[in-house]
């Protein structure tokens, strides 16, 4: 049997959209994230002065949406969209191409986030200002995945040769899905653990070995594991995805992660978690300097500043 | 039907194509694939004739159209087995398989019901990323089918 290609053939890099992460070279993300790290130091820049920014929510996401918002506003530009649909002519049939069509008339650039799978990679056909996709239904969502690496930068001071254990829902976890992907320029070993109805779907373990990415796999969210990580990447288990009630009861409170349990783990150890949590982390590791994942949301100011300047083709002093 | 009979049928058209070894239960969607609705042209459609390789099988018969190549390989992934024979003036001028080709265009439909190509006016897209077995995967939300 022949073996399935894992490699993707999506290229916007005519335009500076951002659709996909795998739009992105190992270079051109190293390059993000010194931009990231050059608007932490200096967040507030007129550089969009005088470009209007329209941000699409073909669904409502008020996180997204306010990170990417105030992104725009720090760097002083404007701002035009909708953060419900229901309040736009969609609601009245209008086709996505057409309500692109109109907004590329008045914008510089696109922020969309859309309840359909492949919609932002489609609006890149119908325009040619840039696109930058903050989530179409389960399928990519880079921004969440290019935080997630300035996180892993800020923390580790590299993103070469992390052991990341990623825990929770890695069956439908699309965040975690990504920053695998993302992570294949630079030489992970990964830990997966997840209860049998949530385990890492085989196209990404296939992923791994097309790459030559090192993963064990692990039911038991134990000791060995956590003591052994540069980064846990804990993720929501939610009751939605099981058939079996019972099943989920069972698994809930195998997957969370509490103070005690970081008493031996690494000093450089880092949690994170692309939030809104519910119980797998338990408050009492919010204090502890490892957690992390209040820190990382506001990352995503500064990696969506520089995903914004690689859309509009902004130069700046960085390495 | 003997042999002869079958290449006289064949034969029968003076200039034109001939889409051969069809599996019959492709044959309708190869000929809506190729528009032949629309068509103009006198047009030979047979079904359900009996084949040694594929049991049954469907034909199709177009006079005086030369389909271009890259047309015929849309078929490809409905109907593989098909046979196209170019007529002129009588003669069997090129005689090839279908092949698939890298990326189809408006040839199946997303299995995905979220993707946009399910909700949008819009042609369908797969690059194939394996050819056995078949493997296509939606340029536009990623699901792999087939
Ligand atoms: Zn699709």
């Amino acid at each position: 049997m022949q073996q399935v290609s894992t490699t993707f053939h999506f290229h916007n890099m005519e335009t500076g959209s951002l659709v996909s992460i795998d739009n992105l070279s190992k270079e051109e993300i190293l390059k993000i994230l010194r931009t990231a790290a050059y608007f932490e130091e200096h967040p507030n820049q007129k550089i969009l002065d005088g470009k209007i920014v329209a941000t699409l929510f073909f669904e409502p996401s008020t996180r997204t949406r306010l990170s990417f918002e105030t992104a725009v506003q720090r760097l002083g530009g404007r701002i035009i969209g909708f953060s419900d649909p229901a309040a736009t002519s969609t609601s009245k049939g209008e086709t996505l191409k057409d309500t692109i069509k109109m907004v590329s008339n008045y914008a510089d650039l696109i922020v969309m986030r859309h309840y359909l799978e492949g919609a932002a990679q489609y609006a890149t056909e119908v325009t040619d200002i840039p696109i930058i996709n903050a989530g179409d239904g389960a399928n990519q969502h880079p921004s969440q995945t290019l935080l997630d690496l300035y996180s892993l930068y800020k923390t580790q001071g590299t993103l070469e040769n992390l052991t990341i254990t990623m825990v929770g829902d890695l069956k439908y976890g699309r965040t975690v899905h990504s920053l695998l992907m993302a992570m294949r320029h630079f030489n992970p070993t990964f830990r997966f653990v997840a209860c049998k109805e949530l385990q890492m779907p085989e196209f990404y373990k296939q992923f791994c070995l097309d790459n030559g990415i090192q993963f064990t796999e692990h039911e038991d969210f134990n000791q060995a594991v956590i003591d052994t990580s540069d980064i846990i990447y804990m993720t929501r288990v939610q009751r939605e995805r099981f058939t079996d009630i019972m099943e989920y009861e069972k698994v809930k409170d195998l997957y969370s992660l509490n103070n005690a349990m970081l008493e031996t783990s690494r000093q450089n150890l880092r949690i994170l978690h692309p939030l809104p949590r519910v119980n797998e982390i338990n408050r009492d590791v919010d204090d502890n300097p490892k957690a992390y994942y209040f820190q990382q949301a506001k990352n995503g100011l500064y990696a969506r500043q520089a995903i914004i300047c690689r859309a509009l083709g902004i130069d700046l002093p960085v390495k | 039907m003997s042999t002869q009979k079958k290449e006289l049928a064949v034969a029968a058209l003076k200039n034109g194509t001939v889409i051969d070894h069809i599996p019959a239960d492709a044959l309708f969607e190869v000929v809506r694939l190729l528009q032949l609705a629309d068509s103009e042209m006198q047009l030979t459609i047979g079904n359900n004739l009996p084949s040694s390789r594929q049991g049954r099988k469907g034909i199709i018969k177009v006079a005086d159209t030369e389909f271009a190549e890259s047309t015929l390989n849309r078929i490809a992934l409905i109907a593989p087995t098909a046979k196209i024979n170019v007529i002129r003036d009588y003669e069997v001028v090129e005689k090839r398989a279908v092949e698939l080709p890298e990326t189809l265009i408006d040839v199946v439909r997303c299995n995905n019901p979220k993707c946009i190509t399910n909700n949008e006016p819009m042609a369908s897209r797969f690059e194939v990323v394996s050819r056995d077995p078949v493997k296509i995967r939606c340029h536009y939300c990623g699901h792999t089918q087939l």
